[in-house]
């Protein structure tokens, strides 16, 4: 039992963290929002020369095929840096999308040109009403629903028609996407797709977690230096009982949320049986830190915070719409509680958080009590 | 990472778990807060120290059994699923046991520690008083040194249990010119001792839970002052930041409290559905009680790897005692106009549960001081 990170994952987490210190400052991303795309094909190029893009791309499509769990640091990161997302749809979802083809397949392809940052990948999954970064890719990811289950196609967006929506976050792109499912663009069928398709909106619902818990230590960081030297009845405002104990309950909400997150990383890596229970935690919990330390990061910032100028508020926009990203609270709220409260053998009680075959066996004393789910989420 | 438990520590299991389905009571031993129920704990304290289980982290030799901290939250684990007696002597292993282990020298761990596991000394608590609670560092009670002996005057308050106990642990102000947190000694006292009156102090729920005691003119050997003289408050705090951040309260505890939760909305659904936040603070308290869970395994792992526990301890007292209070609050909420009767047996013991957690936040440390030192040691702003 060891529920800590290597000293490898760590040390590769610090070295991105300081290459995005740079190279993601707020001024150069504010610059970035103002360009038409809201990308820069240069911090892209450098973005992958750090190795990131190929990160669970498997060895044999030129990356270094690592694991869901190596993700858990490096998405804090980004979410740190406020990062434009294409960068986890691509490398983290659309890789395992891709990696879960069967070996020979055409579309694999894709996944050496995604290593190298030459490919940019959306992808549209159902549980997102818009299409992220599509009017700015290379390739994209969509479902079509049928009676076995959603198909996966694979479009050039030639055969789309894309239409820009804005979004109050400057640097997200969003997109509706009107396309026309063929035989031509078909990759799996209902079955096999609806497999991918699941374990795509596990790692976007975690890529959004993870994000989220490193948008609230940003802002908790910002607040921190914030009210260290703003000054008020000359003192710093930081020195104030009512001030510190608005940032005493960001960290605890944060230092909370972090090994929820893993737990439900380690969880999909592993397939475990409890994995939407891990992740629709993990979502619920960093959501919930992340909005947390919006409310509270604004009311230490006063009305600085309520300003364009301040660097607070592109931290803020992130946190406040990865929330309804990938599943929103009621998703993940009506998950656990299928998970939790209508299963048998739900995780709950001591022994049942990790090992599951050697904890206690459970008696469920809700049996009679077992209503049907989609009634009372459609109630 | 690695989530699975090795075969040792599956057997170890395994081996708590038989133990505990043959040894824990049929019936349920009553309050600890009244003479009979002390007594019935006091026997199953020395029924877990025969077999090494009442101080599972100590050393064989002092009545442990030299377990590691993922050893201790398997224990844990294994004792609050089946359902065994609330520990009566826990301020005394947790607090003094493990400030003994660190700072006491061999006699005295050899004279305190094995008697303490089996609950033949059962030891209350003498820190707070009535002008420092939060504010702890005021304490006034004085050990005045005369050649092998202390002379102890004062009074102390708040200590739980102390009408039961055989002895007390307190900090008392050595040096008479010092201030704050110097000049205090950390000093044992057997409470039989003349000079000694401990005052009951009904608690919110009628019983006897603490005490105050006084002290008048009370002669105690410098045998029993554990650490340096003038250095109480280092020992006191040495301990006090562990125990508070890990040992103190085990996750499984309220793993154990949010899975009865989850039973009593089950059997009570149709009624409790009427109001879907109920439903929702159900799932918060599982939340709740799952991430504590995961953040005590993720420390007992930092640990492992020779990190040490600091300021963060602090955010976990303020997480278990409000997760503590969610928990009971929500059940008294499925119970609705049930919860109230003191006669109604399973309604009882959530509301004795409710009445507890309301103390929470004020014991180990009030929340309010806990967030102070989190924003200072942790996020380094200044006092005010």
């Amino acid at each position: 039992m060891d529920f800590t990170f290597t000293e490898d994952q760590i040390a590769f987490r610090d070295s991105v963290s300081r290459f995005l210190m740079t190279e993601a400052a707020p001024e150069l991303l504010r610059d970035i929002w103002e360009t038409e795309s809201g990308r820069s094909p240069e911090l892209w190029a450098k973005i992958a020369e750090q190795g990131l893009m190929g990160l669970s791309v498997p060895e044999a499509d030129d990356g270094m095929g690592m694991a869901d769990i190596d993700w858990a640091l490096l998405l804090q990161e980004i979410g740190y840096y406020a990062l434009p997302d294409a960068v986890t749809d691509t490398a983290y979802v659309a890789v395992g999308m891709l990696s879960a083809l069967p070996q020979g397949h055409a579309a694999r392809a894709y996944l050496s040109q995604i290593a190298s940052g030459s490919c940019r990948v959306a992808v549209g999954h159902p549980t997102n009403g818009t299409v992220a970064d599509a009017a700015n890719t290379d390739v994209l990811l969509m479902a079509q629903a049928t009676a076995t289950g959603l198909e996966l196609h694979l479009l050039t967006p030639d055969q789309c028609e894309i239409t820009a929506l804005k979004s109050i976050d400057s640097s997200r792109r969003l997109s509706k996407v009107s396309w026309t499912a063929t035989e031509a663009t078909r990759v799996l069928d209902g079955a096999q797709g609806q497999k991918v398709w699941d374990t795509a909106g596990e790692r976007g619902a975690l890529a959004a977690a993870a994000q989220m818990v490193g948008l609230a230590q940003r802002m908790l960081d910002l607040s921190v230096d914030y009210v260290a030297q703003r000054k008020q009845f000359d003192k710093v405002i930081g020195s104030f009982q009512a001030v510190q104990h608005h940032l005493a309950d960001m960290v605890t909400k944060i230092e909370f949320a972090k090994p929820v997150l893993y737990r439900a990383f380690y969880a999909l890596q592993h397939n475990e049986a409890d994995l939407a229970v891990r992740i629709s935690h993990a979502k619920l919990q960093c959501s919930e830190a992340s909005w947390f330390a919006s409310r509270n990061s604004l009311q230490v910032h006063g009305a600085m915070g309520y300003t364009w100028e301040v660097d607070l508020q592109m931290f803020m926009k992130r946190a406040w719409v990865l929330d309804a990203a990938w599943g929103d609270k009621a998703y993940h709220s009506a998950r656990l509680t299928q998970g939790l409260l209508r299963s048998p053998n739900a995780p709950v009680g001591p022994g049942a958080t990790f090992d599951r075959e050697s904890a206690c066996a459970r008696e469920f004393s809700g049996q009679a009590a077992i209503k049907n789910i989609a009634e009372e989420v459609a109630a | 990472m690695d989530l699975t438990y090795t075969p040792a520590q599956k057997a170890f299991r395994t081996k708590v778990r038989a133990w505990l389905k043959d040894n824990v009571p049929k019936e349920r031993l009553k309050s600890y807060d009244t003479r009979e129920g002390f007594e019935q704990h006091r026997a199953w304290e020395a029924l877990l120290a025969g077999a090494g289980y009442s101080a599972v982290m100590w050393p064989k030799d002092l009545g442990g059994s030299g377990c590691d901290l993922t050893e201790w939250l398997i224990f844990e684990e294994e004792y609050w699923a089946a359902d065994a007696p609330a520990r009566v002597n826990q301020n005394g292993i947790l607090l003094l046991g493990s400030t003994i282990m660190e700072f006491g020298t061999p006699e005295q761990k050899a004279r305190f520690l094995p008697r303490m596991a089996r609950c033949d000394d059962m030891w209350a608590q003498g820190w707070s008083e009535p002008n420092a609670g939060s504010d702890m560092a005021a304490i006034s009670s004085r050990a005045t040194r005369q050649g092998d002996k202390f002379i102890l005057n004062g009074q102390k308050i708040w200590s739980t249990r102390a009408i039961f106990a055989d002895w007390v642990f307190g900090l008392f102000r050595s040096d008479p010119t010092s201030s704050r947190h110097h000049g205090l000694s950390y000093i044992l006292v057997p409470l039989n001792t003349p000079g000694i009156t401990v005052r009951p102090i009904r608690a919110i729920n009628g019983r006897e839970h603490f005490a105050e005691i006084f002290f008048d003119d009370v002669e105690v050997s410098a045998e029993n002052l554990i650490g340096a003289e003038g250095k109480g408050w280092h020992v006191a705090m040495a301990t006090a930041g562990f125990e508070r951040g890990l040992l103190l309260r085990s996750p499984a505890r309220y793993q154990r409290s949010a899975q009865k939760l989850v039973d009593l909305y089950l059997r009570n659904q149709a009624d409790a559905d009427r109001d879907h936040s109920i439903r929702d603070a159900v799932l918060r308290a599982w939340q709740g009680a799952e991430a504590y869970t995961l953040s005590s395994y993720h420390t007992v792992g930092r640990l492992n790897k020779g990190a040490q526990i600091g300021a963060e301890a602090s955010t976990n007292k303020i997480v278990w005692s409000e997760l503590d209070i969610l928990i009971n609050e929500t059940a008294m909420r499925i119970l609705g106009q049930r919860a109230e009767l003191i006669d109604d047996e399973e309604a009882n013991d959530w509301l004795e549960g409710f009445l507890f957690a309301q103390a929470g936040p004020i014991y180990a440390g009030s929340n309010e001081i806990q967030r102070n030192i989190i924003a200072q040691r942790m996020l380094g702003l200044p006092k005010s």
